[in-house]
């Protein structure tokens, strides 16, 4: 109980001292898990939105295929991008393997089958309901495609978010493809893991806690945004 | 000279002419060989009981499906007449925008836009008594306010043929009345109507002639007054005493 609750101090004392090493593994993270984010939103928004609008055979392969992998096991992910980058892979000669570049991939891989799912529901759901009404108003295929961007862009939001929060808070992805090398490819996720298991709780505690932060702010932020959205445009 | 004003400038689209259009769904036929001529002036009328295909053929001569079978075709062009033509449909759907974009954004997509487009979308709004509420998101709106919304969208492209489907269908009397009132100006200011309803009282007072549609058939086609006091059908009668079972 002593010892629990002086882990608990030590980590609010890590925190509020910016403790260089923990601090390290915060941008990490974020760097590694935005960017991700950005590249997954760059593939999965229009992607996403072209299954939606879209008719071609073997639509309905693509959409099952897709939402399964919504909930692909992050070590999964890591281990194909760990097959790709690895020496005797197809992308070994870039010898990207533990590097952040290597699980900015990964994460990028595990998450763009989540925003594009979400995202061609969002726009599904809007094309079916809004489709005759542009046709009628006389927008063009192309223009009634960005309408339907513009107007589910609080869903689009949200996805992109969604993503973000999966990205930030998995640990299998980068402990596979980065190695949780100290100081290159250490994350708060693969640093929580290691330092428990070590037995440095302070260190663990004070990742855990601002991990939790971030996670909560996250998703205040979405159920936020989906309120006001919805109060203020219906 | 803008796009909508060379439109009212330019020919009529009317007539628009439907010859034994039929429209099928996985073999199901829901409209049945329909043919007639619709002209400029009168307020058509399209009325018969619920699933009788009145929504479908009006989107069949909107444009918004293609007959199975059949011809159907106005007096230019079909990509001509389409800016030509507006319609409000059974549940217009509100952009998450205000009234006002709302109504900008149609104008938009006729090419009238910035200074133009604001000040004849809040023209379009005054005339349905929405000038007030014209920043206010347009889907928080009541549902009679949305209906005007839309009449207005419709009515800021000055269509020469305005479709309505059942423009009151989920409103109350007073809401009913306005709509009403609405769509009687835009007939007077000269588009053609045409609408549908399952509402008696209102196809007397707004129609002049009376298109009545049976199972996807055209049963009876009269003038309003000939309709209501003498049908010449006994389907017709029938749908007039409520003793259709689908009514
Ligand atoms: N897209 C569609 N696919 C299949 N059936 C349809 C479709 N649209 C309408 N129907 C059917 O066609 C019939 C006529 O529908 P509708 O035109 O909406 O009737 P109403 O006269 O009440 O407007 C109904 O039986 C309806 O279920
Ligand atoms: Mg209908």
């Amino acid at each position: 109980m002593n010892e629990i609750s002086l882990a608990f101090s030590q980590a609010a004392a890590l925190i509020a001292q910016f403790d260089p090493t923990l601090l390290e593994i915060v941008l990490l993270s974020l760097r590694v898990s935005l960017s991700a984010v950005a590249i997954a939103a760059l593939i999965g928004l229009p992607l996403g939105a072209a299954i939606a609008v879209a008719r071609f055979p073997g639509r309905n392969a693509i959409i099952v295929i897709l939402n399964a992998l919504m909930g692909l096991p992050p070590v999964v992910a890591g281990l194909l991008i760990y097959l790709l980058l690895s020496r005797a892979g197809p992308l070994g000669e870039l010898g990207l393997l533990f590097t952040p570049t290597a699980m900015i991939i990964a994460q990028a891989f595990l998450i763009t089958p989540i925003i594009a799912a979400l995202a061609r529901q969002a726009i599904e759901d809007a094309w079916l309901e809004y489709r005759d009404q542009l046709r009628s108003l006389g927008a063009s295929t192309l223009s009634a495609a960005f309408t339907l961007l513009w107007d589910t862009r609080f869903s689009l939001l949200t996805a992109v978010l969604a993503g973000f929060g999966r990205a930030a808070a998995e640990v299998g992805a980068v402990m596979i493809v980065g190695g949780n090398i100290a100081g290159v490819t250490r994350v708060m996720t693969t640093a929580i893991a290691l330092e428990t298991s070590k037995g440095d709780l302070p260190l663990a505690l004070g990742l855990g806690m601002i991990l939790m932060t971030l996670v909560l702010t996250l998703n205040a932020a979405v159920y936020l945004t989906k309120e006001a959205a919805q109060r203020r445009y219906g | 000279m803008d796009k909508l004003r060379e439109s009212a400038l330019s020919p009529s689209i009317l007539p628009l002419k439907l010859e034994n259009v039929s429209f099928a769904v996985n073999g199901h036929t829901i409209i049945d060989r329909i043919s007639f001529e619709l002209d400029a002036g009168l307020r058509t009328i399209i009325i018969g009981p619920n699933g009788a295909g009145k929504s479908v053929l009006m989107r069949l001569c909107h444009g918004l499906l293609q007959p199975t079978s059949g011809t159907i075709r106005w007096n230019v062009e079909t990509s001509l007449a389409r800016p030509r033509q507006a319609m409000v449909l059974q549940r217009p759907v509100m952009l998450r925008r205000s009234a006002l974009a709302n109504i900008e954004y149609a104008l938009a997509l006729h090419g009238i836009k910035g200074a133009e487009g604001r000040e004849r979308a809040l023209e379009a709004l005054e005339m349905v008594g929405l000038r007030d509420l014209a920043s206010r998101p347009a889907r928080v709106m009541s549902g009679g306010e949305q209906q005007r919304v839309a009449l207005a969208r419709a009515w800021a492209l000055r269509p020469q043929v305005l479709f309505l489907d059942e423009p009151t269908a989920s409103l109350d009397p007073t809401a009913s009345a306005e709509v009403e009132r609405i769509v009687q100006a835009i007939h007077d200011a000269g588009t053609k109507i045409v609408m549908t309803t399952h509402n008696l009282g209102q196809a007397r007072r707004l129609g002049d002639e009376v298109l009545f549609i049976l199972g996807g058939r055209l049963v009876e086609r009269a003038s309003v007054d000939r309709f209501f006091k003498q049908p010449a059908t006994a389907e017709a009668a029938a749908f007039l005493k409520g003793e259709l079972p689908w009514t």
